[in-house]
């Protein structure tokens, strides 16, 4: 598997906060990659890390084979950022944002830009700071994506979003990896447009990484059974990440290969009443132990 | 051809599709020979990774529903092939089973369902009804 992104045992402390701890982890080339977790998670910690924004005080971060702190001008170059703050100059005015950019990206594409300006509707002459949150989102993913990066990163890029801006977003990343050998990585607390995008997922939260994985691997590997048993299920059924029970009747929400599990339930002595495939959002409470937080809608 | 997808907790986007699709085929909506749209032009209308549209082409390829040509984008496959009316038995099967379901939730018997889809049915045909 060809990587685009390698960072090998990355830690990251702030007094007495362990932002990211011991972070391993490779994103594939060509993938969509998404990041999940709730507010203050290490997200964007990590992500700034793939950026060259920080350095890593444990560990090392690699982006096409190369350090983005020592030679950012080979790689953020082949980069496309979205920060969640959105980060523009608020006094620039659209146009003047492109020319801006242009300048930067050897490979920016001023008709591709100019196209994106027009779907997206936004004035050339508009100051930035005149520009609502969703155009300023446009604006920013204008800058990301004209010059057609070959890794696309996105920090919580839907966040705070209308429906519209949204599908623009969701549709500019499957754009993007349509186009061979690109790869988009996201963060989101989103669930379900990770769900549609993303082929690949890491879930993070407070800091540590707690699943990353194919997402088809995921969602084989966990499953939602319903059993009866005399009395309590077994402390000791291997895979069991979270158990609840209503009625007499066992939810147990499992990780690992669903047939030696199914198999595992009965040799326990359970009867089992159902089997599901559980949503992302209850696989990352049961690895977590606590909801995904929402940031603000 | 509009075909709509829910993430979340339904059945998988690709199964989605799938079903979908062998839905519109064994309505006749979607004829042997249509052209279906390319992986990413349907990747993007629907707003799913393109792998997911692949995997739902390939699936159904494999059960004769659609098939790949070399170069030529995607088509629908010839309805004459041995797996089409098997298909629609079985989609068909899933629908009486879900109706006799809710008819015995709502505490009808077999007669009255019978009654009623033979009622509903001439209405359909336009005949008259007592």
């Amino acid at each position: 598997m060809e990587t685009v992104a390698r960072i090998t045992h990355l830690t990251r402390r702030y007094k007495r906060v362990t932002a990211l701890d011991d972070i391993s982890l490779e994103i594939p080339k060509g993938c969509v990659f998404g990041l999940v977790g709730g507010n203050g998670a290490g997200k964007t910690t990590l992500i700034k890390h793939l950026m060259g924004m920080l350095r890593p005080q444990h560990g090392t971060v690699e982006v096409f084979g190369m350090n983005p702190i020592t030679d950012p001008e080979k790689v953020l170059v082949r980069m496309g950022y979205l920060s969640e703050d959105r980060d523009l100059p608020g006094w620039m005015r659209v146009h003047e944002l492109m020319r801006y950019l242009r300048a930067f990206y050897p490979n920016w594409d001023p008709e591709f830009a100019e196209e994106l300006r027009e779907q997206f509707q936004l004035d050339p002459h508009a100051k930035l700071k005149t520009l609502s949150r969703g155009q300023l989102a446009q604006a920013g993913l204008l800058g990301a994506l004209a010059h057609r990066p070959d890794f696309l990163v996105l920090d919580e890029p839907s966040s705070g979003l209308d429906p519209v801006v949204r599908r623009d977003i969701l549709s500019a990343i499957i754009r993007t990896v349509a186009d061979e050998g690109r790869t988009v990585l996201f963060s989101s607390h989103l669930l379900d447009e990770v769900d549609r995008v993303a082929d690949h997922m890491a879930m993070i939260y407070k800091g540590q990484l707690l699943l990353n994985a194919p997402m088809e691997t995921i969602k084989t590997e966990h499953t939602r059974f319903t059993a009866k048993f005399d009395g309590a299920p077994p402390e000791d059924l291997p895979g069991l990440l979270h158990q609840a029970e209503f009625n007499g009747e066992w939810t147990l929400l499992c990780h690992g290969d669903r047939d030696t599990l199914r198999e595992s339930i009965t040799q326990h002595g359970g009867t089992l009443l159902e089997e599901q495939e559980p949503s992302l959002e209850d696989i990352f409470v049961a690895h977590a132990g606590a909801p995904l937080q929402p940031s603000e809608a | 051809m509009q075909l709509h997808i829910t993430p979340g907790d339904g059945a998988p986007i690709y199964r989605q599709i799938i079903d979908q699709v062998k839905n519109l085929v064994a309505a006749g909506r979607l004829k042997p020979g249509d052209e279906m749209p390319t992986i990413r032009a349907l990747a993007q209308q629907l707003l799913i990774n393109p792998n997911t549209v692949a995997r739902a082409y390939r699936d159904l390829e494999s059960q004769g529903v659609l098939l790949s040509r070399q170069g030529s984008g995607t088509v629908v496959a010839d309805g004459g092939s041995p797996l089409a009316p098997g298909e629609r038995k079985r989609l068909l099967t899933k629908q009486v089973d879900k109706l006799l379901t809710e008819a015995q939730h709502l505490g009808f018997d077999e007669e009255t369902v019978i009654e009623l889809i033979k009622k509903r049915n001439k209405k359909r045909s336009g005949e008259d009804i007592s």
